[in-house]
């Protein structure tokens, strides 16, 4: 460890002013402090400071997706060899999803990545680490047959429009990886929607069992099935939705790992318990409701499987409470959570060309959290006026 | 005992280096100095140049702007030399004691029986009226303003805070008589605010003529400014006055004795002290004269004050600051650390369960000043709503001291809040923002437009 410090700090004048390398202070910089946390001592005001950096609070996101990731990369082999009816180990599995889903993970981080250093390069600013956790987020959300060069443009079009123009992390309207899911997804449709996509292989013309389909539940329930079966015909066990033993993005379907995931979200002080809590109560009350008038399949689907299917868990765990782009009061924060969750079942069963809404709730309800926080801070504005009132 | 108001919001850091219980009678310091930097917004107007005698109570400077405020010395000797730093700002007055304690004497008597001028020009006269502070923005207050309330908190809730019962032993006497003064400078009524949940000293608990309040919670339920917010805020166009508790026994004595009696007791504190015990010394004195052969190690940070409050001290030859009852000696963070975000820490202190340090809740810490990090952007929402016990969107208001939006300001509340009444926010910050000098900046804003 002294070795190394001592060679950064050899090659450190390099990268300072008048160094040669001085155009490349910012990218230095971040790799010195992912190596080094900076010896930095403060000046004035507090003496003291919390322990937890940014770097910490976004490798916390980063560790909390790990469960859903690993479940990912085995649902991924396990939904190929099974269009394919071919039996396969556990490993054969993993390994063939690990084949899968790792190069979308580079593709994400490495455009990511290079983008946000050209960006602090040019504003001379240190490197954010907002995208640690949208390089995850990115790959998860995506078909796992989706090409490389898609996750490339997408990645680099959800940084620059959706964060950077507007000034880096903290200052974005939009969520950035939902704004690259959005982007595929209006751009280029085929490859984000229908039977095709969600099995590995299958959009290329992979030999299947006959018979086979690659439906999601939510397409299913587009066509009007109310039975909802994987390839082969075999009908899902609740069991099988709650643990995500279905087609789906690569890291959505496991509501199991995804709970995990929030448990540590909530327990290391990171994820918003509030948010999650009422997405998912705004999910449930909008299904009870849609049950209560009935009418069509997924209107008649009992209101808990509503929020154990899709990208439900995923949106309601990792991205809606994405501390920029939701509310930033407290009180705020339920409403904008139990809003998710409604728009978001609302979009599901009334819309039939989305099949699923989470997307699109929660990248609408990022618009109207500033509203919500403006009404909410004027209530508090406008008491302290009263108050001043009744004294004078 | 009256309603007790619960603090339900806060943070106690838990520091290793708590005082011990014990007084002992500080050595002499050679040299005692005081700092107008102690003073917000003050711009000194020096009265006593370099080789001037003075004696205890001697004006060394005045209020350029309020000429009427004066800074009195604390001990007798000959002005040495005014320090002075950036722009040719004066930091310090310094002035070698000659140990004679030679004193100028000014007015005593009841309180009761003088008029409000009296009071007022006696305080002015003595030097000791600046050790009443003005809310909104805790600057020395004006003696031509009648506040609407003074406010007393009667302990401390910092870390490592001083214990003010124990402090306030046997000072009984001087602290009824101060709160007598105080009474006659208000319309209103004096607030002392007091712990819940610990045996108040006598001087507070036999104190007439005040309003007492108990509160129990975590820090910062002992700062004046959480207190007055929690009792009655403070609105638009309302000033109220602060004083702490020892400066009230200042007050008091003053007009018992007719002396500036500069004497305070101050907690030497921290984990890089040896033996932490309290200090019966001067104000201003030299921190040298306290910490001598006292401290364990060379690479440490001296704070006037406390860790989240308090002024550095430049090193042993500086000198504590003018109110401060506490003297705080942590080690400086000039190091660097190996892929800290993701090693285990369980030395740590975070309010985020992300270091296994939340495995021994009890634990007390040896924290030293790195930052931990870098400063970024506001990112993470409901950090400071935690440690915040105030009916006040903090990073709402602080965006709004940062686009210099004075309407914006106001509406949301800058009257009520001071710099240490945020302190915790800022250490909480996972994005590292200057809070306090922030709001500083703020207060600055706000007094130069409505001047």
């Amino acid at each position: 460890m002294n070795a190394l410090r001592r060679y950064i700090d050899k090659i450190k004048p390099n990268v300072e002013k008048g160094g040669k390398f001085h155009f490349l202070k910012s990218t230095f910089e971040g790799f010195e402090t992912f190596l080094f946390v900076p010896n930095t001592v403060t000046s004035g005001g507090t003496h003291i400071r919390d322990a937890f950096d940014m770097k910490r609070g976004m490798i916390m996101v980063v560790i909390a997706m790990v469960p859903a990731l690993l479940f990912g990369i085995w649902n991924t082999g396990y939904q190929h060899f099974l269009a394919m009816g071919v039996e396969a180990s556990f490993w054969e599995m993993v390994w063939f999803g690990f084949l899968r889903v790792f190069p979308i993970i580079v593709v994400s981080y490495v455009t990511g990545l290079g983008i946000e250093f050209v960006f602090a390069q040019i504003r001379g600013h240190e490197i954010n680490e907002g995208f640690l956790v949208s390089g995850m987020l990115i790959p998860l959300v995506m078909p796992v047959d989706v090409p490389l060069w898609m996750v490339a443009v997408a990645t680099a079009f959800a940084v620059i429009i959706g964060k950077e123009v507007f000034g880096g992390t903290g200052m974005n309207i939009l969520n950035p990886a939902l704004t690259a899911r959005a982007f595929l997804f209006f751009a280029y449709p085929t490859k984000m929607s229908g039977d095709q996509v969600w099995v590995a292989g299958l959009g290329k013309g992979m030999e299947t069992v006959d018979g086979y389909s690659g439906a999601t539940i939510l397409g299913q329930a587009a066509q009007g099935n109310n039975v909802f079966v994987n390839g082969i015909g075999q009908e899902f066990s609740v069991w099988d939705k709650f643990l995500g033993i279905i087609p789906g993005s690569i890291g959505e379907t496991s509501t199991l790992a995804i709970l995990i995931g929030a448990l540590f979200l909530v327990f290391v002080g990171v994820g918003s318990w509030k948010i999650i809590f009422s997405t998912f109560a705004g999910g449930a009350v909008m299904g009870l409701i849609l049950n209560a008038f009935g009418g069509n399949v997924l209107m008649e689907m009992p209101f808990w499987e509503h929020l154990i299917i899709g990208g439900f868990a995923f949106g309601a765990v990792f991205m809606a409470t994405d501390p920029v782009t939701a509310t930033q009061t407290e009180k705020g924060k339920w409403i904008y959570g139990f809003l998710i969750g409604v728009l978001a079942i609302l979009i599901r069963v009334f819309n039939p060309g989305y099949p699923e809404g989470m997307m699109l709730a929660i990248l609408f309800m990022n618009v109207f959290s500033p509203l919500i926080d403006h009404y909410i801070i004027e209530a508090n504005i406008s008491k302290r006026l009263k108050r001043a009132k009744v004294q004078a | 005992m009256s309603e007790v108001i619960k603090i339900r919001k806060g943070l106690d850091i838990k520091l290793k280096g708590e005082a011990d219980k014990i007084f002992i009678k500080a050595p002499r310091s050679k040299t005692y100095a005081v700092k107008p930097v102690d003073f917000h917004s003050l711009t000194p107007k020096i009265v006593a140049k370099p080789c001037v005698e003075v004696k205890v109570g001697s004006t060394l400077f005045c209020d350029k702007y309020h000429p009427e405020i004066k800074y009195a010395s604390p001990v007798s000797g000959i002005v040495t030399k005014i320090v002075r730093g950036e722009r040719r700002r004066i930091i310090e007055i310094v002035i070698e004691d000659d140990g004679k304690d030679a004193f100028e004497t000014f007015k005593k008597g009841d309180p009761d029986s003088m008029k409000r001028e009296e009071i007022i020009e006696n305080l002015l006269e003595s030097g000791i009226w600046p050790v009443i502070h003005q809310r909104p923005y805790d600057i020395v207050a004006l003696p031509s303003d009648v506040p609407r309330d003074i406010f007393i908190s009667g302990f401390d809730s910092g870390p490592l805070a001083p214990d003010y019962d124990f402090i306030m032993k046997e000072k009984d006497e001087d602290f009824q008589v101060g709160i007598n003064v105080l009474r006659k400078l208000t319309d209103g009524k004096v607030h002392l605010g007091l712990d819940a949940d610990y045996p108040a000293a006598k001087a507070y608990t036999g104190a007439k003529n005040v309003e007492k309040h108990y509160f129990r919670g975590s820090h910062p339920s002992g700062n004046v400014g959480i207190q007055i917010h929690k009792i009655a805020p403070i609105n638009r166009g309302e000033k109220v006055w602060t004083v702490k508790p020892q400066d009230v026994v200042t007050i008091g004595n003053l007009f018992r004795t007719g002396k500036y009696d500069p004497r305070v007791i101050v907690a030497l504190c921290g984990s890089e002290v040896k033996k932490p015990v309290y200090y019966k010394l001067i104000r201003g004195a030299r921190v040298a004269s306290i910490v001598k052969d006292n401290i364990v190690q060379d690479n440490v940070r001296y704070i006037s004050g406390n860790v989240l409050t308090g002024r550095k001290i430049d090193g042993e030859e500086g000198h504590i600051g003018f109110s401060d009852s506490q003297v705080t000696v942590i080690p400086e963070g000039d190091y660097y650390e190996m892929f800290g975000w993701i090693t285990p820490g369980f030395n740590k202190f975070s309010v985020s369960r992300s270091f296994f340090s939340w495995i021994m809740p009890g634990k007390e810490y040896r924290l030293d000043t790195n930052i931990h990090g870098g400063e970024r952007a506001f990112v993470m929402t409901g950090e400071y709503e935690k440690v915040f016990p105030m009916d006040i969107y903090p990073v709402q208001l602080l965006k709004a001291i940062l686009i210099e939006d004075i309407d914006k300001m106001e509406q949301l509340g800058i009257y009520e809040v001071v710099e240490e009444d945020m302190a915790l926010c800022e250490f909480v910050c996972t994005s590292k923002t200057p809070v306090q000098s922030i709001l500083r900046n703020g207060f600055k804003i706000m007094m130069k437009e409505l001047e």
